[in-house]
């Protein structure tokens, strides 16, 4: 009898083996039903081009990789295109041996849409020559490999104009994911926004270490909130921020698409991303030939940022200034970062007319006069 | 610190502390009668997401706090068949019971990610909310930390003054004794393990129906790991528990309301308090000699009668 439950455990335990074995999987399963194909109506052409997408999180309905899947989408309805989708891919080594499933499978050009997807986009481009990769805001190419990303801090500082209009006790809470340059940057352009129409505001600012955790990033608004700020912003894609604003009745800006499903009475509006542009781009120039490595850095003029729209709060007067400096903004003009620029020390970083060069922009670290906070 | 920073902040830490309350409650109960489980971030998530999913069905959400409970138990109930059936080994198998129920969550909660679900609202209790500084510490909150405030007196209860809170402690502390009693410890440890999934999984629905009222992947974020640590934090003990629970809640408050107030200090150090005075009061609790903590028996496996 022993010997029997002895047995039968074994089996559970392997059983309980299996269990892990499948759960570590899950990517891969959730990967097989996922590449949905979506051939498009019209007649075949002579060969569609196969256009994979790889996304770090589930498309949800907001974030960041929604908006990427809107641009998916928007390709997906040119005629001869093609796209598969991966979604829930973590990034790092696991991924690579999905960009190489959908490289094996035919794919003619791979989009990784995330950071972390940087090196494994690389060692998978080595082996498939005839494959063309973009990877979503890295800096790392090859002959095969370029990599693409927007300005994302014009539209920061346009939501800055609206905040900086809207804020009654001169006080904004950012609740802000990883002190890198990328959200440095958008936190700077906000802030430089805000002072644009509203000098004596402040922004406050709090890490919480995490680009997805609903329960503690709500509570970092809230922790904001009894500071005092009356506007919430963020650089997270959960929209935990926007419902905390809405729960106390105070305004809130989002991001990465439209939030205002998740706080119509706080959501002002929203810095947004439109990839469908580069998408759209990418496909010409894959299928003429004509593509080659390199680094898209685009912005509004092209179209890749955007506001999301005005929630019924603001008033027609803001809308206007947004309007005039967004008008600016595509004309050319170096509106978010030109002098003078200050640090929170006091020390001048930009003289009068003098614009932060792309370089001084991607590595930036320090934080503009107004911001409450530290970069680290 | 001023006072209207005070309250608000002790407010939060009931908040954030109520979700590991409630699971730590559960593993207590569970370790009390001589099984550790190590699952218990699993059956958080599996707990969440149970009762959200009831709750989006039925557009109850009490129903789907129930449900939430009853998920993990569910989950919970392979650990028994592991442990108290065949006698595995507890450790891996609450490990198992981690990964599996993380995964299965997501997996289910696939389709569901970013959906909204109308769960618990605040609720000032009249009278009572009134109370200068407790009042809105305490009882301005929404209805499921209420239950909490009954869930630590109850399994107090339990242990304290009830034989079937005997007879669970006999079962963790020395088996064999309380098989010579007559007492059936399979049984009574089928209902410590079951008990404090249910309290576990309700922790979880605190998640998703009350805290963020949405769902998303991986809402537990590790607080069952917190769980499990403070079990030893609290000796095994129902008042421990509330103050262990209640401080984790206060630091991780209270770390977001520093960075808030403008303190600046490098992020990453504030971000490492919770978990560092987790650390601490555990040395802190091992080194008072004197009081035996852990169940004797605890993750030692009952032969059935032979």
């Amino acid at each position: 009898m022993r010997m029997f439950s002895k047995l039968l455990f074994l089996a559970l335990l392997a059983l309980a083996a299996f269990g892990c074995a499948e759960d570590k999987k899950e990517p891969e399963k959730k990967a097989e039903p996922a590449p949905k194909a979506e051939a498009p109506a019209a007649a075949p052409a002579p060969a569609a081009l196969k256009v994979g997408f790889i996304y770090v999180s589930p498309i949800g309905d907001a974030g960041w990789s929604y908006a990427h899947d809107l641009g998916r989408k928007a390709i997906a309805a040119l005629p001869g295109v093609e796209t598969t989708y991966v979604e829930a891919v973590p990034e790092g080594p696991d991924s690579e041996r999905v960009v190489t499933k959908m490289a094996r499978e035919g794919a003619n050009l791979i989009l990784t849409t995330s950071f972390g997807y940087m090196d494994p986009t690389l060692n998978v481009a080595k082996e498939f020559p005839d494959v063309k990769f973009m990877h979503c805001s890295g800096f790392k190419r090859a002959d095969n490999v370029g990599t693409y990303f927007g300005r994302m801090y014009q539209a920061r500082y346009l939501s800055g104009l609206v905040a900086g209009s809207m804020t009654k006790a001169n006080k904004l809470g950012y609740v802000a994911a990883f002190p890198i340059p990328e959200v440095i940057r958008g936190i700077n352009a906000f802030t430089l926004g805000v002072q644009k129409v509203n000098p004596d505001a402040e922004v406050r600012v709090v890490w919480t270490k995490t680009w997805y955790d609903p329960a503690t990033e709500k509570e970092a608004a809230k922790a904001l909130l009894d500071a005092g700020c009356d506007v919430i912003a963020q650089h997270q894609d959960s929209p935990g921020p926007q419902e905390a604003a809405q729960e106390r009745g105070v305004y809130s800006v989002g991001y990465n698409s439209d939030m205002s499903s998740f706080a119509p009475k706080a959501h002002l509006t929203a810095p947004v991303w439109n990839w469908s542009v580069i998408y759209t781009y990418l496909v010409e120039q894959v299928r003429s030939g004509a593509w080659k490595s390199e680094d898209i850095w685009w912005g509004m003029d092209k179209g890749v940022v955007d506001l999301a729209p005005f929630g019924p709060m603001v008033p027609e007067e803001v809308k206007a200034k947004v309007a005039a400096a967004k008008a600016d903004i595509i004309a050319g003009k170096e509106l978010v970062f030109t002098g003078p620029i200050f640090d929170q020390k006091g020390e001048q970083k930009a003289a009068a007319g003098q614009t932060l060069s792309d370089p001084d922009l991607l590595g930036m670290k320090w934080f503009v006069k107004g911001v409450v906070g530290s970069t680290e | 610190m001023s006072i209207e920073l005070l309250i608000p902040l002790l407010a939060a830490a009931v908040q954030s502390g109520t979700p590991v309350l409630f699971a730590t409650l559960g593993e207590l109960v569970t370790e009390r009668s001589g099984t550790l489980n190590l699952g218990v971030e699993g059956m958080l998530l599996m707990g969440a997401f149970s009762g959200f999913f009831v709750c989006i069905l039925t557009g109850s959400p009490w129903l789907g706090f129930v449900a939430g409970g009853v998920g993990a138990m569910l989950l919970a109930s392979l650990h028994g068949l592991v442990t108290i059936v065949f006698l595995g080994n507890q450790v891996v198998s609450g490990l198992a019971l981690t990964i599996l129920g993380v995964g299965l969550a997501d997996f289910l909660g696939q389709p569901f990610i970013g959906q909204k679900v109308a769960g618990f609202s605040k609720y000032a209790l009249p009278g009572l909310a009134d109370l200068p500084a407790l009042g809105p510490i305490f009882f301005r909150q929404d209805a499921l930390v209420y239950c909490s405030y009954l869930a630590a007196p109850l399994v107090w209860f339990l242990f304290a003054r009830t034989s079937l809170g005997l007879a669970l402690d006999a079962a963790g502390e020395n088996p064999k004794a309380a098989k010579a009693a007559g007492l059936s410890v399979a049984s009574l440890r089928w209902f410590g393990l079951l008990a404090g999934a249910f309290l576990a999984g309700l922790g979880g629905a605190y998640l998703s129906l009350a805290y963020t009222q949405f769902w998303t992947s991986n809402l537990s974020a590790g607080r069952g790991w917190i769980a499990v640590a403070l079990v030893i934090f609290a000796f095994w003990r129902p008042r421990g528990a509330v103050l262990g629970a209640y401080l984790f809640g206060g630091v991780m408050a209270f770390q977001l309301r520093l960075q808030a107030a403008g303190a600046n200090l490098p992020s990453s150090l504030l971000l490492m308090l919770p978990y560092a005075m987790t650390i601490l009061a555990l040395i802190a609790a091992n080194l008072r000699k004197g009081r035996a903590g852990a169940p004797a028996a605890l993750g030692v496996n009952v032969e059935p009668e032979e």
